[in-house]
């Protein structure tokens, strides 16, 4: 009972589901929150923030650069503006107004870009976002956020408001897997130690967490005991957890719904080179490919990012 | 206007093309020179008579919002902002070293007064649009205004401002496109088509008002012209690139350049005889 009563009410919403419904709550706990799209208020769902809000909603239509510039504008009248739109469009199509209108200004603007990776499965790769990550990592001053699912999305949300800079939050479509029951104060650069393992700890962000989980089970029942850590914040990202976790374990397996060039993999992978750590070290996700396009689990089977391919892909590097 | 006060602003136009013109001299690599001379006008009169500041206080709630899209105006827009009085004149004499106030394109965080960092073309309409959006909705009285050069229409971002000014019926927003014809790699409309670009920005829904650009009283007047109900403004300031120094007017080579001492003074000398 006492656990029923704690249990988030975001258990089971997909992490855009929840972008949706704490956007709300945020505008009526502030004043300076707006929200921004360009024709997609329905698919990065501001339908009930637009309801609730119409002289604080602003659509752009299909114009992502217009659209970023005009958050900054707004920002530097001392709004908090809510941006989004599918990742892709994001980081690529808006990417310089990102950078240099937001990010070099140090703008308070809040990207949270849905329908990342290859969430809008059958969309191919011109709607898949693989690159996003890497993206925005470079970006100096701009925060890197992926949740695991719907309660760290509103966690993340939550303390997002009272960010000074810039912050990117990478969403998905479909629900993810439950990872979080409870609601709980999100805390920036802070990786979660999921489980424990001795012989390899899968290093995991965003809808993957959930698969990594099952994979470590999988690889329970083979006799390995795997880890696995929620790296949420790709930055500033956990260097410390990071260091513990690849001193103690005898592989490190990065994985990720993300080209393997320039995002959490090899963020993970300049810590553990520059602390001279000597591990097994694999990075997983998308390995430098387009993407082709089918229903989304059929996908995350195909790259062996489902629980199946994770396991099997940490046991080969350990063998 | 009084003769006195359009007098004033004429005046204070060639000490801006002065200034630019020293700084062409004095600055090893050159300046966006054409560029800013070819706004010598508009920048006087929205410096010093259409938007209202506080140099004493740069971030006064009540001032009006000024971007400039073409973050390459910077020297000439560094000498307005100078002779208004945010900072001392002579931070001109430091253009473009080492961490410097002022450099090629203006940045928020070294100048005071600046409201936003730019250089990169087809940025300042989109940022002034959601500034404008953000004085609506608070119900300010400030206004904004927007600096472009006529080349940065060619980027798509633009018109994707342009439409959603007007969409959002920004009677708040003045933009100005220093139409001085000439983009780095030659005339516009040889480089890529503008024209009509009076009637595009006309059926993009917007209060368009033509004007010589160099002619402080047309300039003023478009500048105090009331804005039609629920339309955003644009002055087309059309000027001449490198404008008050003959060996420069209408020249592709005017838009960047350095000046040797000799030539420095031809073109002080120039523009002294105008003043």
């Amino acid at each position: 009972m006492e656990n029923e009563t704690k249990k988030s009410q975001f258990v089971g919403k997909s992490s855009r589901d929840v972008f949706g419904k704490v956007l709300v709550e945020l505008a009526e706990k502030d004043q300076r929150v707006v929200a921004v799209t360009g024709d997609l208020s329905g698919s990065v769902r501001m339908t009930e923030f637009k309801k609730r809000f119409p002289n604080r909603f602003f659509n752009f239509g299909i114009a992502e650069q217009n659209m970023m510039g005009a958050s900054a504008g707004l920002a530097i009248t001392g709004k908090i503006p809510y941006v989004s739109t599918f990742a892709v469009f994001a980081s690529m199509r808006a990417g310089e107004q990102a950078r240099t209108d937001i990010a070099y200004n140090e703008l308070p603007v809040r990207i949270c870009a849905t329908h990342s990776g290859m969430s809008l499965g059958v969309g191919g790769a011109t709607h898949h976002s693989l690159e996003d990550i890497g993206i925005f990592r470079n970006m100096p001053g701009m925060i890197v956020l992926v949740p695991a699912d719907g309660v760290e999305t509103a966690a993340m949300l939550r303390i997002s408001l009272a960010l000074r800079g810039p912050v990117y939050i990478r969403l998905g479509r479909p629900k993810e897997k439950t990872v979080y029951e409870q609601d709980f104060k999100y805390i920036i650069g802070k990786a979660d130690i999921l489980q424990e393992g001795k012989d390899i700890a899968i290093l995991v962000c965003g809808g993957l967490v959930g698969h990594a989980l099952d994979a470590a089970d999988l690889l329970k029942d083979n006799g390995v005991d795997a880890g696995v850590v929620n790296v949420s914040t790709i930055k500033p990202i956990d260097k410390e957890t990071i260091i513990k976790v690849a001193e103690s374990t005898g592989a490190i397996l990065t994985v990720e719904e993300h080209n393997i060039i320039n995002g959490l993999g090899s963020a993970v992978a300049e810590i553990i080179a520059e602390a001279g750590i000597r591990v097994r070290f694999k990075r997983h996700g998308i390995l430098d490919t387009f993407t082709t396009s089918g229903p989304y689990e059929d996908l995350h089977a195909y790259y062996l990012l489902d629980a199946e391919g994770i396991a099997e892909t940490a046991q080969n590097l350990i063998e | 206007m009084s003769n006195e006060y359009v007098k004033n602003l004429e005046r204070i136009a060639n000490e801006i093309r002065r200034d630019v013109i020293q700084t062409a001299r004095d600055c090893a690599d050159g300046v966006h020179i054409g560029g800013s001379l070819s706004l010598a006008e508009v920048y006087a009169v929205l410096f010093f008579s259409a938007a209202k500041l506080d140099p004493n206080n740069p971030k006064w709630a009540d001032r009006d919002r000024i971007i400039l899209s073409k973050g390459h105006g910077n020297v000439g827009f560094s000498a307005a902002m100078a002779h208004r009085g945010f900072f001392p004149l002579e931070e001109l004499k430091n253009y473009d070293k080492l961490n410097s106030m002022l450099s090629m394109h203006v940045d928020k965080h070294r100048m005071p007064g600046v409201e936003i960092s730019s250089g990169s073309l087809g940025h300042g309409l989109p940022i002034a649009v959601g500034a404008a959006l953000g004085g609506k909705l608070d119900q300010a009285k400030w206004q904004v205004y927007c600096i472009l050069g006529d080349g940065e229409m060619m980027e798509g971002s633009n018109w994707e401002a342009l439409m959603s000014g007007a969409h959002y019926q920004l009677d708040n927003l003045t933009a100005v496109i220093d139409r001085n014809m000439y983009s780095i790699d030659g005339p516009t409309e040889e480089v890529m088509s503008l024209e009509p670009l009076a009637d595009k920005i006309r059926g993009f829904g917007w209060q368009l008002v033509e004007v010589d650009g160099n002619d402080v009283e047309q300039v003023l007047d478009a500048f105090n012209r009331v804005h039609d109900t629920g339309k955003p403004k644009l002055i087309l300031a059309n000027t001449i690139k490198g404008k008050g120094v003959s060996f420069l007017e209408g020249k592709t080579s005017s838009h960047f350049a350095h000046f040797n001492p000799e030539d420095a003074d031809r073109a002080l000398a120039e523009v002294k005889q105008n003043g």
